[in-house]
């Protein structure tokens, strides 16, 4: 039966449909990566300047503390970036888009596709740098804010033009 | 204007340039006129200024024009940088008329047609005659039901007048009578303690009293004669002593209703009523989305404005349920009015001590729902959730228990996608079906007077 194996593996030419399987997803684990190298080289500079400062003005053993209080107060800033990367979620519904993000203040906001004014898509430098970018809702509410960083750029392609084809079939007037 | 065929070209009224420029030409009259008397130099100075601004006015006059399109309305102006503005009209949120005292002395008025994403300049016709002026907004307002633009503006009925005595001392009691009633305590306590720093004082607080006296005459005369009627293309408000200004809000354009009750009116059971229509952007936002504020009621009695309200939202007020009592650890002094509620159609809050504020966003018109929940109400289990409206209004119910926040958001979501379901699609350009239900309702008016 040679037919039959070939019925049932058909191979995947066509591209992944753009509906995306149901259920949260995250922003890439390249975000971590990039707030990760954010914090340290913002922690690099401080610690240098800081230490050099100390040092000059009360000798060696001030420079290794204050060096040492920019480590400390760099790990509390990972720890806290790392949460607030994993908090960020969304997921796209039939009718709307649900972002959750927040450690400190959790948020969470539902918004109707046909509320949609326009879809921004950004990336900053480091967002370049690890090829990543943040995708933004807007709504004519200056308070509704859905916002997701650090999609891959596929994804944010892909989710930027799902957005704007809902957002023109289910437009609804103001 | 309803005569002539649709498409041509028109101009503003030719005095439009003399009232443009009149307060700048007065000023300037003054100064020259100062000048003059004070020292015995010659005016070339002021009077070249004058010219200038004379000629730049008279050449904004000559190079600006506008015209109906059936659907649009275009208005062309600048003689250096071309500017051409095509105002769909079946987008429109608000159409005013505007008459300050110069041009209302001339028989002139200025239309302004708001758009949602439009600044304050962009749908400006300044000046028309008011005959004019009046027959462009009844068939702006024709074209956007759908009618034929011939319609004749359907007539109104007025539904409530704002007596002034009431609004002088709604006036007095909200910020300037507070301010200058402190500055005569101040006064009286200092004399008191020293004369010589109260002769020194005397002078700063004699201008607070004229600042606050200007800034009641200012309100008193925006607000002055405030009528509310209703009629079929929608809400209509006149108001102003000097120049007056009327304003019609198209019904569906209403974002949301705002109920104000300050501290001090509290005792005479009066409240001011807000409405937000999407509008003109400010300064203030960067993203091109902002609120349009209208008062539809400056002072008024609770009935009045519960009788305003239906009017506006065509809804009845949902049921209103209080915070938990352990809220009061998060919001000690707001805890007193916190409460909030929605049905089918309505969402409710009420925040704020000192002035009390209901805010009331139909689920129709809901932007977006969010779901905040900050340390302290993590703590306590509580969560607040906001009902976002076009603008910066929002309905926020405050201080929920978290979970029932939690079902709250898929509720207030499930129940305003099914509003917009329901609704008529607005902001389309109008078809068949849609012309023809508002039609009816204008056409019974009409026959009915």
């Amino acid at each position: 039966m040679p037919a039959a194996p070939q019925q049932a593996v058909p191979p995947p030419a066509v591209p992944p449909p753009a509906v995306p399987q149901p259920g949260p997803r995250s922003p890439s684990p390249r975000l971590w990566h990039m707030r990760r190298a954010e914090v340290l080289a913002c922690a690099v500079v401080l610690a240098a300047a800081a230490g050099t400062a100390a040092g000059l003005a009360a000798g060696p053993p001030a420079a290794v503390i204050a060096a040492g209080a920019v480590a400390a107060g760099a790990a509390l800033a990972l720890w806290f970036a790392r949460n607030r990367v994993r908090s960020w979620a969304y997921q796209e519904r039939d009718e709307d888009l649900i972002v959750e993000r927040g450690v400190l203040v959790r948020r969470l906001s539902v918004v109707p596709y046909g509320r949609m004014q326009f879809v921004d898509v950004t990336a900053g430098p480091a967002d370049r740098v690890f090829r990543l970018a943040t995708v933004r809702l807007h709504t004519a509410a200056a308070a509704s804010d859905a916002r997701i960083p650090g999609l891959e750029r596929d994804e944010a392609a892909r989710l930027r033009d799902r957005l704007a084809a809902l957002g023109e079939a289910k437009a609804a007037g103001l | 204007m309803t005569g002539e065929p649709a498409g041509t070209w028109h101009r503003l009224h030719p005095l439009s340039p003399v009232v443009r420029s009149g307060r700048g030409l007065i000023a300037v009259a003054v100064a020259v006129a100062i000048t003059r008397s004070a020292t015995s130099g010659s005016g070339w100075l002021e009077v070249a200024f004058l010219f200038a601004a004379v000629v730049a006015a008279v050449i904004s006059w000559l190079v600006t024009r506008w015209r109906l399109d059936g659907a649009t309305l275009r208005i062309e102006s600048g003689l250096v940088r071309r500017d051409s503005r095509q105002l769909p009209i079946a987008r429109i949120q608000a159409v005013d008329v505007v008459r300050p005292f110069l041009a209302r002395a001339l028989g002139l008025a200025e239309l302004r047609v708001r758009l949602a994403g439009s600044s304050d300049a962009d749908g400006r016709l300044a000046y028309l005659t008011e005959q004019a002026a009046l027959e462009l907004r009844a068939h702006l307002l024709a074209t956007h039901h759908g009618l034929d633009p011939a319609t004749p503006e359907p007539p109104e009925h007025i539904v409530m007048t704002v007596p002034t005595g009431r609004l002088i001392g709604s006036v007095a009691l909200s910020t300037a009578g507070p301010a200058a009633l402190m500055a005569v305590l101040a006064g009286v306590a200092l004399a008191f303690v020293s004369a010589a720093a109260l002769a020194a004082l005397a002078v700063s607080l004699v201008w607070l009293l004229i600042v606050c006296l200007s800034l009641v005459w200012r309100r008193a005369s925006t607000q002055y004669g405030f009528t509310v009627a209703q009629s079929p293309d929608g809400i209509r408000i006149r108001r102003g002593l000097l120049g007056t200004v009327a304003e019609t809000i198209p019904a569906q354009r209403v974002q949301a209703v705002r109920v104000i009750e300050p501290l001090l009116w509290r005792p005479l059971q009066w409240c001011r009523l807000e409405v937000d229509v999407a509008g003109s952007p400010g300064r203030d936002s960067a993203d091109g989305t902002a609120r349009m504020r209208k008062t539809l009621l400056p002072a008024g009695r609770r009935g009045e404005a519960g009788y305003l309200l239906t009017m506006a939202i065509g809804a009845g007020m949902p049921g209103l349920t209080r915070p938990p009592r352990r809220a009061r650890w998060k919001a000690p002094l707001s805890y007193h009015f916190l409460a909030a509620g929605h049905d089918g159609g309505l969402a409710v809050s009420v925040v704020g001590r000192l002035r009390k504020v209901t805010t009331m966003v139909p689920l129709e018109k809901a932007q977006s729902v969010r779901f905040v929940q900050g340390p302290l109400q993590r703590r306590l289990a509580l969560a607040t959730v906001h009902v976002d409206a076009a603008g910066h209004v929002r309905a926020e119910f405050r201080e929920r228990p978290q979970e029932q926040a939690r079902l709250l958001v898929d509720e207030l979501a499930a129940l305003s996608r099914e509003a917009r379901r329901h609704a008529p699609p607005a902001g389309m350009p109008a078809g068949g079906a849609q012309a023809a239900s508002v039609a009816s309702p204008v056409n019974a008016a009409q026959s009915e007077a």
